[in-house]
């Protein structure tokens, strides 16, 4: 006869209650978990997806994904130059925040490289690659934009012509995707006033030089567009992203550009390295002490609940005692409660963030691997929490049934 | 012979604390059960019936005097010859004031976790635990739980759950104290059946003094000494 079991069926209700209160508690000991995961799948994801296998970064930076980084866009055609490169992208990332329809809009924007790079890559949902260097964009469905959309950002409108799911930056922001061109239009966008003040002011500049009193003529030219004056650069991009033909030498690829003393080159996965150890490092040691003090809570929560229980149960385990039941019964009867009430809650944890957890505004991913190390937590912290009832019931006097 | 006694206990006496504290729960307490005889201990509040009682139920040892349960001397004075637990397991049924029935287990299952501490197999101490509520007339409320049943159903189980592992003596301690007067009858003509049915001393500690003919013996206890009364 399992007396755990015949308790519980007597004291069912209290029994749910107490194992709802476990089971949520447990949630967010799962949850947490899953929140690192969450971290650590989003800020990859665009470096797993894009398919490079070099970086080329602003000498002495790591490069977009840990600080600012400036290379200029006619890198790539450089880059194109050393054997086994079959593509070199432009690329761009930064953050922006703006409004849409009164509500805040706030954005990573990604320049892909098109045509090179139209986006075919990422894991859309809806909707088509980019079509035109100009005026598309491929939103996460985390912005809250549609398929259709046209969004105003700086001076142009963009029309939303596909859509992904789950590419979140390391900050946790939704990406859009638009051409480099775009990207850089949108990042350096200047009030009309303003390049109207920069020109003329461009233009005084070149007549108080040297060069503008013995030609001036260039006064006049310096006044136009900023494309059309060759001594200004053309806007820079973040990096520039090499791909390998298959079996081209990496190493060798990587030396050649070492030599470049204008740049810093690294692997797909150094790149990787420095988004985990820089910005999700700290995340990870933040959620880890939290899952820490979580789970300690739970075993003291767990381990008071089973005490309660036990305390409830005195008089009938002096009773058994009396008739005779070894230690062993006594110690099974609080073991198997505090071994289901553990395996309940933590049951009730896994469906209720199954329900819960999509609506998170970050994903949660709760991998095998997490499920079974909670599954073997819950264990010891079931184990550990009934001692103290055990302690409890073994000091019980068989003499106490007959009070 | 020392075996037809179901027990025996002479001059215990018990002793809580010492110096200026001290007290005596009992002073000289002797008493010898037969098998299948029922006997009544009798006496006023504090008189150490209880002191008695759990002596003799191997849960509190005398600070002297010796037991012997079916002819074995189990205690003599404080120190335990056998293995208290298995023997009070093996040898001894208690019935009390309240029924004392674990309240998360039906009637049916009060009876067979004594059988089943005691070795059984759970098929066969359901069987044997049917047969005693059977023989009790409450295998209609088998699968009652405590709450659900009346004071005197309650006390039938207690005594099924006492009798399930043929004890060789049953300690009852005022067991029809929560009953009315017509109840406490039949519980006490009930164990003077059963002890003679089955074998088992009885020794039932009561203040009902309505009910004695139904007891082979009677002893009275007063400051801690057993006397028996004469008829």
């Amino acid at each position: 006869m399992n007396l755990a079991v015949k308790d519980i069926r007597h004291n069912l209700g209290r029994f749910i209650l107490t194992s709802v209160g476990i089971g949520m508690l447990l949630m967010v000991v799962m949850g947490m978990s899953g929140i690192y995961r969450g971290i650590i799948e989003d800020a990859t994801l665009l470096i797993d997806n894009i398919g490079g296998d070099i970086w080329i970064v602003q000498h002495n930076t790591r490069g977009p994904f840990a600080e600012l980084s400036r290379v200029p866009q006619n890198l790539s055609y450089r880059a194109l130059a050393i054997p086994g490169v079959v593509t070199a992208r432009n690329f761009v990332h930064h953050t922006i925040q703006r409004r849409n329809k009164g509500q805040r809009l706030r954005m990573t924007v990604v320049g892909l490289d098109w045509p090179v790079d139209n986006g075919k890559w990422l894991p859309l949902t809806s909707g088509r690659v980019l079509h035109q260097n100009h005026y598309e964009m491929i939103a996460d469905k985390s912005l809250g934009l549609h398929l259709g959309e046209k969004i105003q950002l700086g001076k142009n409108k963009y029309t939303v012509v596909g859509m992904t799911s789950s590419m979140i930056s390391s900050g946790g922001d939704g990406i859009a995707f638009f051409t480099v061109q775009d990207a850089l239009q949108i990042k350096l966008d200047t009030p009309g006033e303003a390049v109207r003040l920069e020109r003329v002011s461009r233009s005084i500049r070149v007549a108080e030089s040297e060069l503008g009193l013995k030609q001036p003529n260039l006064i006049e030219f310096s006044s136009q567009e900023s494309s059309q004056v060759p001594a200004l650069a053309s806007p820079q991009v973040s990096a520039v992203i090499l791909k390998l033909a298959p079996g081209a030498n990496l190493e060798k690829a990587i030396n050649i550009i070492t030599g470049w003393e204008d740049v810093s080159v690294y692997t797909s996965e150094a790149e990787r390295q420095f988004l985990l150890k820089g910005s999700v490092e700290k995340a990870r040691q933040q959620i880890g002490l939290f899952r820490i003090l979580l789970t300690i809570i739970s075993a003291i929560i767990m381990a008071l609940i089973l005490y309660t229980l036990t305390l409830d149960k005195l008089h009938s385990i002096a009773l058994l005692k009396l008739i005779g039941a070894s230690n062993w019964v006594i110690l099974k009867l609080i073991l198997q409660q505090a071994l289901i009430l553990g395996f309940t809650g933590y049951c009730i944890a896994y469906a209720l963030g199954q329900k819960i957890f999509p609506n998170f505004p970050r994903r949660v991913i709760i991998s095998t691997d997490d499920l079974l190390q909670l599954a073997f937590i819950v264990l010891a912290i079931s184990i550990i929490s009934s001692f103290l009832g055990i302690w409890k019931a073994l000091q019980v006097n068989p003499n106490e049934a007959l009070n | 012979m020392d075996t037809q006694f179901a027990i025996q206990a002479g001059g215990l006496k018990k002793v809580y604390g010492s110096g200026n504290t001290e007290v005596i729960a009992m002073k000289h307490a002797s008493m010898d059960v037969a098998q299948g005889q029922v006997v009544a201990l009798l006496g006023p509040s504090g008189s150490g019936k209880s002191t008695f009682l759990t002596a003799v139920g191997l849960i509190n040892p005398p600070t002297s005097g010796q037991i012997k349960i079916n002819g074995r001397l189990v205690l003599d004075g404080e120190k335990a010859l056998v293995d208290l637990k298995k023997f009070r397991r093996k040898y001894l049924g208690f019935v009390f004031q309240k029924s004392n029935l674990i309240p998360f287990l039906s009637a049916l299952e009060n009876v067979q976790i004594a059988l089943e501490i005691n070795g059984h197999s759970s098929n066969d101490a359901q069987k044997n635990a049917l047969t005693l509520l059977n023989e009790l007339g409450m295998e209609d409320r088998a699968d009652n739980l405590p709450s659900m049943l009346s004071g005197g159903q309650q006390q039938r189980v207690a005594i099924a759950r006492a009798l399930a592992n043929k004890p060789a003596v049953i300690l009852a301690d005022e067991p029809t104290a929560a009953l009315d007067s017509h109840l406490g009858r039949k519980v006490m003509e009930l164990f003077r059946d059963l002890a003679h049915t089955h074998g088992t001393g009885v020794i039932v500690v009561t203040h009902d003094q309505r009910s004695l003919d139904v007891f082979d013996k009677i002893y009275e206890m007063e400051d801690g000494v057993i006397n028996l009364r004469d008829y």
